[in-house]
């Protein structure tokens, strides 16, 4: 189980890590301005294992990786949205962080309840209810499963 | 089955007959760009994360500092410096402080029918000349750089029809604008953009940059022009030559169609947080303001710079305006020069500045403070993006910028 942190639709990466901390020098650096807008207490009160629950559009704007890196590198278990942008999306498979599409857990969760999530078998709890959630394209899974992008490259034997 | 022109760079690109929306593909890249946003990270992966540190084809790639230019901290400095070093020592095509980095790509390298990774959200530009780019995160761009290939899903593709022409004192951003508000800032998510039209004929290569590099405002994974004559002149006169030049097939897939009349448009503004609250400029005008910005990969070219400076001459900026001005790239702000714009900018009070992201990107030139407001060309007016977060930025054209910024309150063109 762990708690939920819910942010509302379109909710854009300059958000989750703001431009004028993306050139310093390290994620973990970066990790302690997370959603800083938003929720300045963000980095301080989500525990390793805790989710993020976005609306329709999660992630959109910029292509700044650093954005899943930093919830990653704070330990958040998965984002869990209706929708995702595209390069986000990407990102946070590439970077071995679970984004999870569920369209109607969202809708149905408060922030600060706790959930868990079962990604073998595609499904979100909370308050007692279950949510049936979109599996991932086996390819994006794959890469998931090895650890990222990186790691998968690294297993390769011709690179 | 046909194809559209970016099923057909796809399909090039994997080296297969034919592709279809949904398919996966493993693709050759043309070329890959990373600015300074990122690539210090892409750089410590490299040389900490990689088993086997190498790079495929080194003459594909290029780097561009033109985020935090010139650099503003000491930490911003060494993460440049990173690159920089990196780019010397494996003889990669280097860019520092000569404009943003999508200007120096079609000024200098992007061609039609190339697939290209950008680790930047509007690398979707490129598709002003056919070409299918898009942006990726650093982790993406290191695995092209090491393999010289990725993966990529078949987006399927949205067409926008445009027909008329546009009406004197509205641009190729009012329209964009205009589509982004009418679809939504998911409404093509995942999709490729496809102008086409007799409309299409009536913007030139800088209009369809414009265009196509706010498409990832409303989701896409690109947006694209055929190359046209208008294209292919616009490469001959900068001594490049195609890679292929595709069409779409009359029975090529659409997910849906759209028809935009050119000459209904009207000044618009985006206003905050949200580039997609999209409503008649004549609606906020009135709103004070504290800055205004001309400028950035969108809208920062000579043509908008024409523009600002048509409005600019024998006025002055209002006295408690800050009215930053950034040619896109050294090309742009050398035209601007000759053409004597950069001396009706200077006379009027205007602050010009060096070619770079600047406050489009909130971290470096120009941030503005608490409460204030922006009007800007820039590409983007979420919560806090050019500065503190209780700060507000409205999206207009170079014409409504610039006219704000003589009034000090938001205004367009046609009031002052």
């Amino acid at each position: 189980m762990g708690k939920i942190f819910k942010f509302h639709n379109d909710l854009d990466t300059d958000q989750i890590i703001a431009s004028q901390y993306l050139l310093l020098p390290t994620i973990d650096e970066m990790k302690v301005h997370t959603f800083e807008s938003l929720d300045p207490e963000f980095p301080a009160r989500v525990k390793p294992g805790d989710y993020v629950v976005g609306g329709e559009n999660f992630g959109c704007g910029s292509s700044r990786e650093q954005a899943p890196a930093v919830l990653k590198a704070l330990g958040v278990q998965a984002v869990v949205a209706k929708s995702f942008a595209r390069i986000f999306y990407r990102n946070a498979i590439n970077i071995g962080l679970p984004v999870i599409v569920c369209k109607e857990l969202p809708e149905a969760v408060q922030d600060g309840e706790e959930m868990e999530l079962s990604l073998t078998e595609g499904i979100a709890k909370s308050g007692g209810r279950e949510f049936p959630c979109t599996k991932l394209p086996e390819y994006m899974q794959q890469i998931l499963n090895q650890g990222g992008l990186i790691a998968s490259l690294n297993r390769r034997s011709d690179f | 089955m046909g194809m559209t022109i970016a099923e057909k760079i796809i399909a090039r690109a994997a080296g297969v007959d034919s592709v279809r929306a949904g398919d996966i593909h493993t693709v050759n890249l043309d070329r890959m760009m990373s600015n300074d946003g990122t690539t210090h990270l892409t750089v410590d992966m490299y040389y900490n994360k990689l088993k086997n540190p190498q790079i495929a084809d080194v003459k594909k790639m290029v780097f561009i500092v033109d985020h935090n230019v010139p650099s503003d901290s000491a930490k911003t400095a060494g993460s440049q410096k990173k690159m920089r070093d990196f780019a010397r020592e494996h003889g990669i095509d280097f860019w520092e402080g000569k404009g943003v980095c999508h200007q120096i790509m079609m000024e200098h390298y992007v061609c039609p029918g190339e697939l290209i990774f950008g680790a930047d959200s509007h690398t979707c530009t490129y598709g002003a000349l056919g070409a299918f780019g898009t942006g990726v995160g650093c982790t993406d761009l290191l695995y092209g750089m090491v393999t010289g290939t990725s993966w990529v899903l078949v987006p399927e593709t949205v067409r926008f029809h445009l027909a008329g022409r546009l009406p004197e004192g509205v641009y190729p951003r009012d329209l964009m604008l205009t589509i982004i508000g009418e679809i939504g800032a998911n409404g093509v998510n995942y999709q490729v953009m496809e102008f086409d039209g007799e409309g299409a004929k009536t913007l030139s290569v800088n209009d369809r940059m414009v265009l196509c590099n706010l498409a990832v405002e409303a989701g896409a994974k690109t947006a694209i022009f055929e190359a046209d004559e208008i294209a292919l002149e616009y490469l001959r006169a900068r001594g490049r030559k195609p890679k292929a030049v595709f069409h779409s097939d009359p029975d090529a897939i659409y997910a849906r169609e759209y028809t935009f009349d050119l000459s209904k448009i009207v000044p618009v503004a985006a206003k905050p947080d949200f580039v997609d609250a999209v409503v008649p400029a004549s609606e906020v005008c009135g709103v004070h303001i504290d800055e205004a910005f001309l400028g950035s990969c969108n809208n920062g070219r000579i043509d908008e710079l024409r523009v600002g400076a048509a409005i600019l001459k024998g006025r002055k900026v209002a006295e408690h305006v800050r009215f930053l001005v950034v040619p896109a790239s050294r090309e742009v702000y050398l035209q601007a020069m000759e053409e004597g714009l950069i001396q009706i900018f200077m006379e009027s009070g205007a602050i010009v500045m060096n070619p770079n992201c600047s406050v489009c990107w909130g971290s470096c030139q120009g941030v503005i403070g608490e409460n204030e407001v922006l009007i800007s060309t820039g590409t983007r007016n979420f919560k806090g993006r050019a500065g503190h977060p209780s700060s507000k930025v409205y999206l207009g054209s170079a014409a409504t910028v610039a006219a704000s910024a003589v009034k000090g309150e938001i205004c367009t063109a046609d009031m002052l």
